[in-house]
C-alpha cells in the first residue's frame, strides 16, 4: 500500500522553497498590480482637474475638487444617505424579487420540458421587450414610490437568473442524476444535490450579471419619476445643468456598484470552492 | 440466478430510422459470479447494463434481478460508469455518505460506516477534499466506496477504469479483485479491453454488432485469487483470450467496414 502513500504525499504537503519562491513571485505581481491601479486613478482625476476650466467648459464637465466638495456637504447634511439608501432598498429588493422568481422558474423550466416547450415564445416576446419600455406602465401600475423602482429592477434582474438558471440545469449531466437516485436518491435529493449545485456556476454568473442590472432598473425608475433616490438626484440636477451634483450621483453609483462586485466575488468564490483552482 | 434476462430488446428511432441497439438476449447471472460484457462499440453491452440498473426501459423481454423485475431505477444495485459519478461540489466524506443518507441511515452510524469504508479505500485524512484535489485513482476510490457503502448484493460496472493509465487501471482491478472475493458481490462488468475482461472475470460474454446480440459465452479457467500483474503471463490466459478473440475481432471487423 505504499503507492497509496506516494500519492498522498506528492499531493498534499509542507512548503518547500519552490512554493516559496513561487508564492514571493505572486504577491510581487499583486503590489505592482495594485500600484499600477492607484497610479492610473490618480493620473485620470489630475488630468480632469487640469482639463476642467482650461480644455473643456467648467459647466459641461465640472471638476474633482468641485465633485469631491459637492461629496462631503451631501454627507454632513445627511442628503446622501437619504438619497442612497432608497436607491440601495429598491436595488436589493428588486434584485431579490426577481433573482428568487427567476431561479424558482429556471428550475421548474429545466426540469420539465415540456412546460419550457409551451411558455417557449412567450418568454421570448417579453424577453425581447426592453425593460426600459415598461418603467412608464410600471408608474402607472405602482406609482412614483419604491415600488414601481423594485418592479422595474425585478423584471431586470427575472430575465438574466431565470435563463442562466434554465441553462444551468439543461446542462447537468444525466449520469449524476442517474447514479444519484441508483444510491437512494429520490426526486428532492436529486434537486438538492445534483440539480442546484451543477447549475450553481450558471446561476451564481447571473447573479453576478444582474446586481448591476438591479441598480440600473432602479435608477431607470428614478429617472422617470420619483422625488428621492441617486437617479432623482441625478436626473434634478441635469434639469439644472448642475454638472457638479450629475457627477457626484455618477461617482455614488460607480462605487456601489464595484463594492457590490467585490462582495459577489466573494461570495462566488466561497460558493464554487469544489472547483478546481487554477 | 441473480440476474435473469430474457428476450431484452431495445429499438429506438434515430433520423427517422429505428435502430436496433439489443435484440432477443437471454442471460443467467447467478449469485457471486463475476462477468465481463465484452464487444464492438454500440454493441448493447452498455444498454443492457443500463437496463439492469433501470435507467433504460426496455422495449420488449423482462430483466429480474433478486426475483424482482426491473421497472424503473433500480436501487439494490451499485452503479459506477467511467465519469466520475462522485459529486465534484461535495467533499470526499460527503459523496460517500450520500446513499446512507438517502436510505435513512441514522448520523451516528453514518460516520462510522463511512470511516470504515473511507479506511478500507485507503482514503483515511482526505475526507474533507474536494473530488478535483485529488488523483484519477483516488477519484476512483471514492466512487468504489460510495457504491460499497451500502452494501449492494449487486454491482453493476460500465467500463470504470477506462479513463485510467495502464498501471493505475492494473492496481485498481487487484483492488476490486480483492473486494470482490471479500465480499462475495455479484459484479457485471462492462469493457472493451477483452485482457482486462479475461483479467477479472469468471464468465466473460461476447456481444456481437449491431444489432447486439450474445454471440459467445466463455467461462475463464484461471483460479482464483488472481494477480492482475501476472495473470496474463499464464499459458490457460493467452488460450481463453486467444479463444474470445477469435469470437470478438470479425464483430470489430464488421464496424469499421461500415
Amino acid at each position: 500500500m505504499s503507492a497509496h502513500a506516494d500519492e498522498a504525499a506528492a499531493i498534499g504537503g509542507g512548503k518547500t522553497a519552490a512554493v516559496a519562491a513561487w508564492d514571493a513571485e505572486q504577491s510581487a505581481r499583486r503590489r505592482l498590480i495594485l500600484v499600477g491601479r492607484i497610479v492610473v486613478g490618480v493620473a485620470l482625476v489630475a488630468f480632469w482637474e487640469y482639463a476642467s476650466g482650461r480644455m473643456i467648459d467648467k459647466l459641461f464637465v465640472s471638476s474633482p475638487s468641485a465633485v469631491s466638495l459637492r461629496l462631503w456637504r451631501w454627507l454632513g447634511d445627511g442628503s446622501l444617505w437619504n438619497h442612497l439608501s432608497i436607491t440601495l432598498y429598491a436595488t436589493a429588493l428588486g434584485f431579490i424579487i426577481g433573482s428568487l422568481v427567476g431561479f424558482v422558474m429556471g428550475l421548474l423550466f429545466g426540469r420539465y420540458r415540456t412546460i419550457a416547450d409551451i411558455f417557449d415564445p412567450y418568454i421570448t416576446a417579453l424577453y425581447s421587450i426592453p425593460k426600459i419600455a415598461l418603467a412608464p406602465l410600471f408608474i402607472i401600475w405602482f406609482g412614483i414610490g419604491i415600488e414601481s423602482k423594485v418592479a422595474v429592477s425585478a423584471s431586470i434582474v427575472f430575465f438574466v437568473v431565470f435563463l442562466n438558471t434554465y441553462a444551468g440545469v439543461r446542462d447537468v449531466n444525466p449520469i449524476y442524476i442517474h447514479a444519484t437516485r441508483i444510491m437512494g436518491g429520490n426526486e428532492y435529493h436529486v434537486l438538492r444535490h445534483v440539480m442546484i449545485p451543477s447549475a450553481a456556476s450558471w446561476v451564481i454568473t447571473g447573479l453576478k450579471v444582474s446586481v448591476p442590472y438591479a441598480l440600473v432598473g432602479t435608477v431607470i425608475g428614478e429617472f422617470m419619476s420619483s422625488n428621492r433616490g441617486i437617479g432623482f438626484i441625478i436626473a434634478q440636477a441635469t434639469g439644472l445643468f448642475d454638472t457638479t451634483s450629475v457627477f457626484a450621483g455618477l461617482v455614488i453609483l460607480g462605487v456601489v456598484g464595484a463594492v457590490i462586485n467585490v462582495g459577489l466575488r466573494h461570495a462566488e468564490s466561497w460558493l464554487l470552492r469544489w472547483k478546481a483552482q487554477d | 440466478m441473480t440476474i435473469t434476462v430474457r428476450g431484452a430488446e431495445k429499438r429506438y428511432v434515430s433520423r427517422g430510422r429505428e435502430v436496433r441497439a439489443l435484440d432477443n438476449v437471454d442471460l443467467d447471472i447467478a449469485a457471486g459470479e463475476f462477468v465481463a460484457f465484452v464487444g464492438p462499440s454500440g454493441c448493447g453491452k452498455s444498454t443492457l447494463l443500463n437496463m439492469v440498473a433501470g435507467i433504460l426501459p426496455l422495449t420488449g423481454g423482462t430483466i429480474r434481478h433478486d426475483g424482482v423485475a426491473v421497472s424503473g431505477i433500480n436501487r439494490a444495485v451499485g452503479y459506477m460508469t467511467q465519469v466520475d459519478s462522485v459529486l465534484p461540489w461535495h467533499t470526499v466524506f460527503e459523496n460517500v455518505e450520500l446513499p446512507l443518507k438517502f436510505r435513512g441511515v441514522p448520523a451516528a452510524e453514518r460516520k462510522s460506516r463511512v470511516d470504515a469504508m473511507l479506511a478500507r479505500v485507503n482514503l483515511t485524512g482526505f475526507e474533507s477534499s474536494f473530488p478535483a484535489e485529488l488523483s484519477g485513482g483516488m477519484r476512483k476510490r471514492v466512487a468504489l466506496a460510495q457504491v460499497l457503502v451500502y452494501d449492494p448484493g449487486t454491482l453493476l460496472m460500465d467500463e470504470p477504469f477506462g479513463a485510467l493509465d495502464a498501471q493505475l487501471k492494473l492496481l485498481m482491478q487487484a483492488e476490486l479483485l480483492a473486494i470482490w472475493q471479500a465480499t462475495g458481490k455479484t459484479v457485471v462488468f462492462v469493457t472493451h479491453d477483452l485482457s482486462e475482461a479475461v483479467t477479472l472475470a469468471s464468465r466473460v460474454i461476447v456481444f456481437s454488432g449491431r444489432p447486439g446480440r450474445i454471440k459467445a459465452i466463455e467461462t475463464v479457467p484461471l483460479a482464483y485469487p488472481r494477480d492482475p500483474f501476472k495473470v496474463r503471463f499464464l499459458p490457460e490466459f493467452e488460450a481463453c483470450y486467444a479463444k474470445l478473440w477469435a469470437a470478438l475481432a470479425p464483430e470489430i471487423a464488421k464496424g469499421e467496414a461500415v
